[in-house]
């Protein structure tokens, strides 16, 4: 079983190379070889969910503990590590295969693919990795690769945005870099459980908690939190749109958003302040994430801004079980929390992926992203319109679409624990939402445009197979996931994530043995 | 402790590249400073005074040795920064292309 684990790096970055080389002499292998590589992923992925209890661990050499000090690279396979996975290689499927058609019409199709492959193998290798450097490492791969891919069609915006992503993106890296080698000075060792274990008793508190922060620069930078957000509205609506999906669905949260729940949750301990900085980071991001995304015309530039708003959710439900944790309440609460900010990770991945996809078809048949020339596809394209209706009820919370039950757990989590303020500001968020979402709704697929697209001389069809599928199939999603609200199937996908980070202690204990 | 406070602030002034200038290949050069900077500090956390190069050879009781990790670490964090660097230098000579400039001001046709 331990043998399996580094299959979810090996097998995408082989694929990489596989697509590079036979693809260039076999013209269209990628496309179908991606999407195998995905879904074998996703398999094997639902395989650990369903058959795995406890921790898996793999040293990498196969060096075992010496004097008690772990040297191995270790890849490690927990309750949260197989719940990120399924996310990731669900949404790189259904991406990989809409691309199938959507990226026909451009002339590197290959390259695309092969970038697409060490993307998602950069994220598995930061969600599996047991190492600080290692996730350092498998980071740079996944940015260096969605750079790349953010400026894939070439023209002038792409390249101005792919620029801007690569700045600050570069400088979240450096950030956490130095944040390593701050952590290296203190422990002499890169192993997460091993750190966790030597800072519990070192003595320089504050030397610890300036790497804490550069950390929470560094990984706030790559999951967009405000005020580090400049980079992704641009990034995200220059990129195609199944890399849209991939970045808002997956990136910003396998190396952002995950690494900060596992290093301050598994390597720190969980002090007040820090908690009470991710929640007051959360709640900004919520509330001004939303705000921002209300003027905007343009369908990607709109759901990028959404992007940061439902990234405010997680971060603001897992903050409100940090701090629950940290003062010592109850444990139900901070677990009801920090539930609801996992599975709000989930539901968003899925209806921001679908959201994307269906920006990218509009774009496909016609050619326009702008709100205020689009209309009147509701009748000519009923697959598009009706998964992009059933995504933006999921969004802005209507039941029985999986949002609702999300958004209502951190509600009445942080009713439980007391914070009045943020929760009305999570219902007011969701509102605003709805409101925003009636919008695209009504100036994309139903008003009658300004001119008629007959007159315009564009020929609206529903777009092929390959992309109704995969939007079919994410807002399928969108319905079965309420299903994890059922003890009886959250206790098999959820709740062993939870439980890696309420308790937080046993991380150390279960990864080096004492 | 004087080496350290250099290294910080090379990395400031690579900071200040990248926020103050508003050429394309000057805020290229603020990364790659700040990226030497956090090789630097790498080095030297790995430094042990009086250490020489941790290779087993002949006597080594006795011997002080430095920390070879971080100088591994370093070497894939120059690999890594080279191919920023690299993908970082063709954006802006494919941005002077379409734009016909490298002057921040001028290259905003995103924004909102």
């Amino acid at each position: 079983m331990n043998f399996f684990i580094p299959l979810f790096v090996a097998v995408p970055l082989g694929g990489a190379f596989i697509t590079a080389i036979i693809g260039s002499f076999a013209k269209g292998f990628g496309r179908y070889f991606t999407s195998i590589i995905f879904a074998f992923l996703t398999g094997l992925s639902i395989y650990f969910i369903l058959h795995v209890k406890g921790p898996l661990i793999y040293n990498v050499g196969g060096w075992e503990l010496f004097e008690k000090i772990p040297i191995a690279i270790y890849m490690i396979l927990d309750g949260l590590t197989v719940y990120l996975l399924l996310i990731i290689n669900l949404i790189a499927f259904a991406s990989a295969f809409y691309s199938i058609s959507y990226i026909k019409r451009f002339t590197a199709e290959n390259h695309y693919y092969t970038l697409f492959c060490l993307m998602t193998a950069g994220m598995n290798g930061v969600i599996i990795s047991g190492d600080l450097f290692n996730i350092y490492v498998f980071l740079e791969m996944a940015a260096i690769a969605s750079y790349a891919l953010v400026a894939f069609e070439i023209e002038k915006e792409h390249l101005e945005a792919s620029f801007k992503y690569q700045v600050l993106g570069g400088v979240s890296s450096l950030f956490i870099l130095l944040s390593i080698g701050f952590l290296y000075w203190l422990t002499s060792t890169l192993n997460i459980a091993d750190v966790s274990r030597l800072i519990a008793t070192e003595g320089r508190r504050e030397l610890i908690t300036f790497a804490q922060v550069i950390l929470l620069c560094g990984f706030g930078l790559k999951a967009a939190m405000i005020p580090f957000h400049a980079w992704l509205p641009d990034a995200h609506s220059s990129a195609p749109s199944p890399i849209s999906s991939m970045l808002s669905g997956v990136l910003i949260k396998a190396i952002g958003a995950y690494v900060i729940l596992r290093l301050f949750f598994n390597m720190f301990a969980i002090t007040y302040n820090i908690s009470m900085v991710i929640t007051i980071i959360g709640t900004l991001s919520m509330v001004i994430g939303v705000l921002l995304a209300i003027g905007q015309w343009d369908i990607k530039r709109l759901l990028a801004y959404h992007s940061i708003s439902q990234m405010g959710y997680v971060i603001l439900g897992v903050g409100i079980g940090m701090l629950v944790l940290s003062r010592g309440g109850d444990r139900a609460v901070a677990t009801l929390s920090i539930a609801g900010g996992l599975f709000h990770l989930f539901n968003h991945a899925v209806f921001k992926g679908l959201l994307f996809l269906n920006a990218g078809a509009v774009e496909y048949e016609t050619g326009l992203r702008d709100m205020k020339r689009l209309g009147g596809l509701a009748a000519k394209m009923p697959v598009t319109t009706g998964t992009s209706l059933g995504a933006s009820m999921s969004i802005s919370g209507i039941p029985p679409f999986n949002g609702f039950f999300s958004k209502l757990i951190i509600i009445v989590a942080a009713i439980q624990a007391k914070y009045y303020v943020l929760s009305i500001l999570a219902v007011f968020v969701s509102i605003i939402t709805l409101a925003s979402f009636l919008k695209v709704q009504r100036f994309t697929f139903f008003n009658k445009p300004a001119e008629s697209w007959d007159e315009r001389g564009i020929k609206i069809r529903e777009v092929p197979f390959s992309m109704c599928f995969s939007m079919i199939m994410l807002v399928i999603l969108c319905f079965v996931l309420s299903l994890l609200i059922v003890p009886s199937i959250r206790d098999v996908v959820l709740t062993p994530a939870v439980n890696v980070l309420v308790d937080a202690g046993e991380y150390t204990t279960a990864v080096l043995g004492y | 402790m004087i080496v350290y406070i250099l290294t910080v602030f090379l990395f400031l002034i690579g900071l200040y590249g990248v926020v103050a200038k508003r050429n394309l290949i000057k805020i290229v050069i603020g990364i790659a400073l700040m990226e030497y900077s956090v090789n630097l500090f790498l080095i030297l956390v790995g430094y042990v005074k009086g250490g020489t190069a941790p290779i087993l050879s002949g006597e080594v009781i006795g011997k002080v040795f430095v920390d070879p990790l971080p100088q591994a670490m370093v070497l894939t964090a120059i690999v890594i920064g080279l191919a920023t660097t690299a993908l970082l230098l063709a954006i802006a000579i494919r941005i002077y292309k379409k734009y016909g400039t490298f002057d921040i001001r001028e290259i905003k046709n995103l924004k909102g």
